[in-house]
């Protein structure tokens, strides 16, 4: 009697949970629907300091908007995200709004995943490109078409210790910045002094170990002062500058040869010795300034890299955008609503800044809720001379492009092989790409 | 002491089926009816599916539009032959089927056999045996990647007390390996021991009271009465076990990703790869019938062994 009672209890609590669940994401479900639950569904892929920020920013929208609800759905970085926008988009069940890397946009694209945001009525609230860092308004912009309104330029830059600069004479006389450095010269007789008068272990330190991204950002920022991009017509055809390659890898090992910098260290190893002032430069992305800040006692400041191989500066960046994925069936109030929100967090993008990304909004970019942000004001000018990756169907934030390509140039870095045996390696490696065939028409 | 041996009939394989009287048409019609919905579900949900592969393996199909694409032949075979990394995914999934097997089938046999000799609390044993199978794989995955993070995990904790290296079961390929099996061997442990538990409660208990009688000890029945007597059922776990571990995805996807530098990725995280992640679904469709292949001919070499074995003994 009393299983049977406990049964029955049992199998109305899980029909009460049925039905209850029935009003929305199972109903969806069933019916290959979009789910209804809000007014705006928000997908994005950031955890730690740019999650908790990106929240800040979504409850300034709920405040300012009380009768439009959000929902943000955070997912796991890189090609887990990817892979389930894409197919929820081709499925008819996307999200209103989504973030994406630029890098990762001319597929996207090309899929037809995405609405024009001129679609959305974005231009009636003042979203137009004179607003823009024009880098990443070209970047946003895909034959012709602007697929994604961007958020911000997160540049590779250059760490410096101020103590260690200070003592290594590499203060400019004000103080309070470095003394301009102009070609490769002067930059490794920069970082050369860092460990000679600064008295630092090394003059520089970056994460090579296991971090193919890093390496492959390093290579790609030095090469474009010499050269174009690695691929062009879309990714089908190697563009190598096999003088480039040499001399780019001739530079990096320059700087790894007589100590000056380690060749072989991971991450939490470069952490280490930045963070302990054991090293005068750190050559990483800006998003590691927060983590940075927390270290007690660490003077560090934040510059764009000087002009190195190339007559010009070159920074090698990405940005972050935000998109509405295609949905024929979203209603006009619900597309309104998305433009809103996307404006919305555009105007909050000071308190994206924290994290260390350039606004890319320049009504934000201008703002003293900017300006008086600490190192970030001292590197916008690497949002304008921003290079991205490459334009083909395999390229971007996270993919395997980045890891496998960067593979080798982590095998250069650590001076396992000659420059002329790095233009080898790469030209293989690239190959692997070039000749898969594209899923779609790439234009 | 004279001791009276009865005279048994020696444990037989089980009879052959008796003369095939052929089944009147209402038994059939029944037969028909009862296994109709099994062949739909079969019809739509296997066949049909992969039907569909083989004809997108010929396109070039994007994963996110509809429409096949362009004909290209059977360019994308010779692509996913002709590509390392396909033939190093294959050899991922072969060597997780290496090192899972053996301990998942002997394991099993002896977890089995100790939980069928105990005499009180069986069905705790059993049920405690069992129930990890039934955890959904996300869940195993997610706690034993707590049990393995360096620093703060139990695993890296307790090597940490006791002295030892404290291997790095997440960055490092042995180490990522390791943790995949150790995991797996936990988790699935369970099914194989069901099938050993349901075989050995089929030996008739007089076997083992005749043994005993000739004075043969437990090591000694275990030796050559059990294991010998559930020869057919290792037969089968074992190939169960094979297809089953080819198959692996989850557990590696879910706590390594593949890594780490994709040297732990299987065949089927390749094929997950190409066709979801690179959209190439026609090329993915292509690198499945290359897999497909595989499996049917391991399933099919078993087969002709068993069938081999099964008529040498018979003669």
């Amino acid at each position: 009697m009393a299983r049977r009672r406990l049964l029955a209890l049992g199998g109305g609590l899980a029909l009460t949970g049925a039905l209850a669940a029935c009003s929305s994401p199972l109903a969806s479900g069933l019916t290959g629907s979009q789910p209804n639950t809000a007014d705006v569904i928000f997908w994005n892929l950031f955890t730690g300091g740019d999650g908790a920020n990106m929240v800040l920013m979504e409850d300034r929208f709920r405040k300012t908007h009380p009768g439009t609800s959000v929902e943000a759905t955070v997912l796991a970085w890189g090609n887990p995200y990817y892979t389930k926008l894409a197919l929820a988009t081709a499925s008819g069940t996307p999200p209103d709004v989504g973030i994406v890397h630029l890098s990762r946009l001319p597929l996207l694209a090309a899929s037809e995943l995405l609405d024009p945001i001129e679609k959305a009525g974005l231009g009636e609230l003042g979203i137009t490109e004179d607003k823009f860092t024009p880098a990443a308004w070209r970047k946003a912009t895909v034959d012709g078409t602007v697929y994604a309104v961007p958020l911000d330029t997160h540049p590779f830059v250059l760490y410096y210790n101020i103590d260690l600069a200070r003592r290594a004479g590499l203060l400019n006389t004000a103080g309070d910045g470095l003394t301009p450095l102009k070609g490769k010269e002067d930059f490794l007789a920069a970082v050369k002094a860092m460990k000679t008068a600064g008295g630092a272990q090394y003059g520089a330190v970056m994460s090579v170990i296991a971090d193919p991204s890093t390496a492959w950002r390093y290579f790609s920022m030095i090469y474009s002062g010499l050269a174009g991009p690695v691929v062009t017509d879309s990714g089908t055809r190697i563009a190598l500058d096999t003088e480039a390659v040499q001399e780019t890898v001739a530079f990096m090992q320059s700087l790894t040869a007589d100590g000056l910098m380690p060749g072989e260290l991971n991450g939490s190893g470069a952490n280490a010795l930045f963070s302990t002032g054991k090293a005068g430069f750190l050559f990483d992305g800006e998003w590691q300034i927060p983590t940075y800040r927390q270290v007690k006692g660490l003077r560090f400041d934040v510059v764009p890299f000087p002009a190195l191989l190339g007559p010009k500066p070159v920074a090698y960046a990405d940005s972050h955008a935000l998109v509405l994925p295609r949905n024929g069936s979203r209603s006009g109030t619900r597309t309104r609503d998305a433009a809103q929100f996307i404006k919305s967090l555009l105007d909050n993008s000071a308190v994206w800044a924290e994290g260390g990304h350039i606004p890319a909004w320049l009504p934000t970019q201008r703002s003293k809720a900017f300006l008086d942000q600490s190192p970030q004001r001292n590197y916008v000018q690497a949002a304008f001379d921003a290079r991205y990756d490459p334009e083909a169907w395999y390229t971007g934030a996270g993919s395997d492009f980045q890891s496998v390509v960067g593979g080798t140039i982590i095998e250069a870095i650590a001076g396992r092989l000659s420059p002329k045996a790095a233009v080898a390696g790469l030209r293989s490696d690239l190959k692997r790409f070039t000749t898969a065939r594209p899923p779609v028409t790439m234009k | 002491m004279t001791t009276v041996v009865p005279t048994r009939p020696a444990p037989t394989a089980p009879a052959a089926a008796p003369p095939a009287d052929r089944p009147s048409r209402s038994e059939r019609r029944a037969g028909a009816l009862l296994t109709a919905p099994f062949l739909v579900i079969y019809l739509l949900f296997l066949i049909g599916p992969l039907l569909v592969g083989v004809v997108l393996s010929f396109f070039n199909t994007t994963t996110v539009k509809s429409g096949l694409g362009d004909w290209v032949g059977l360019s994308n075979y010779t692509e996913v032959v002709t590509d390392p990394q396909f033939w190093d995914a294959m050899w991922h999934s072969v060597l997780f089927t290496l090192l899972t097997t053996p301990p998942l089938v002997v394991l099993a046999l002896a977890g089995a056999i100790l939980a069928s000799r105990v005499r009180r609390g069986r069905v705790l044993y059993r049920l405690a045996f069992f129930a990890p199978y039934v955890v959904p794989s996300s869940v195993v995955a997610l706690i034993f990647l707590w049990m393995y993070t360096p620093q703060i995990g139990l695993l890296p904790k307790i090597f940490d007390a006791v002295g030892l290296p404290v291997p790095d079961f997440i960055g490092s390929t042995a180490g990522g390996w390791t943790a995949v099996t150790l995991m797996t061997l936990w988790w699935t442990f369970g099914f194989n021991f069901v099938l050993y538990t349901a075989a050995i409660q089929d030996v008739p208990p007089d076997v083992y009271e005749a043994a005993a009688i000739d004075g043969a000890g437990p090591w000694q029945q275990i030796r050559h009465i059990t294991v010998p007597l559930l020869g057919r059922t290792t037969s089968l776990v074992l190939i169960l076990q094979i297809l089953a571990s080819l198959k692996v995805f989850d557990q590696i996807y879910l706590l390594l990703s593949g890594g780490p530098d994709q040297s732990t990725r299987p065949v089927i995280e390749y094929i997950y790869d190409t066709g979801f992640t690179a959209y190439r679904g026609g090329y993915g469709a292509a690198a499945t019938m290359v897999y497909f292949v595989v499996i049917v001919a391991i399933s099919a070499a078993w087969y002709g062994l068993r069938r081999r074995r099964a008529s040498s003994t018979a003669a």
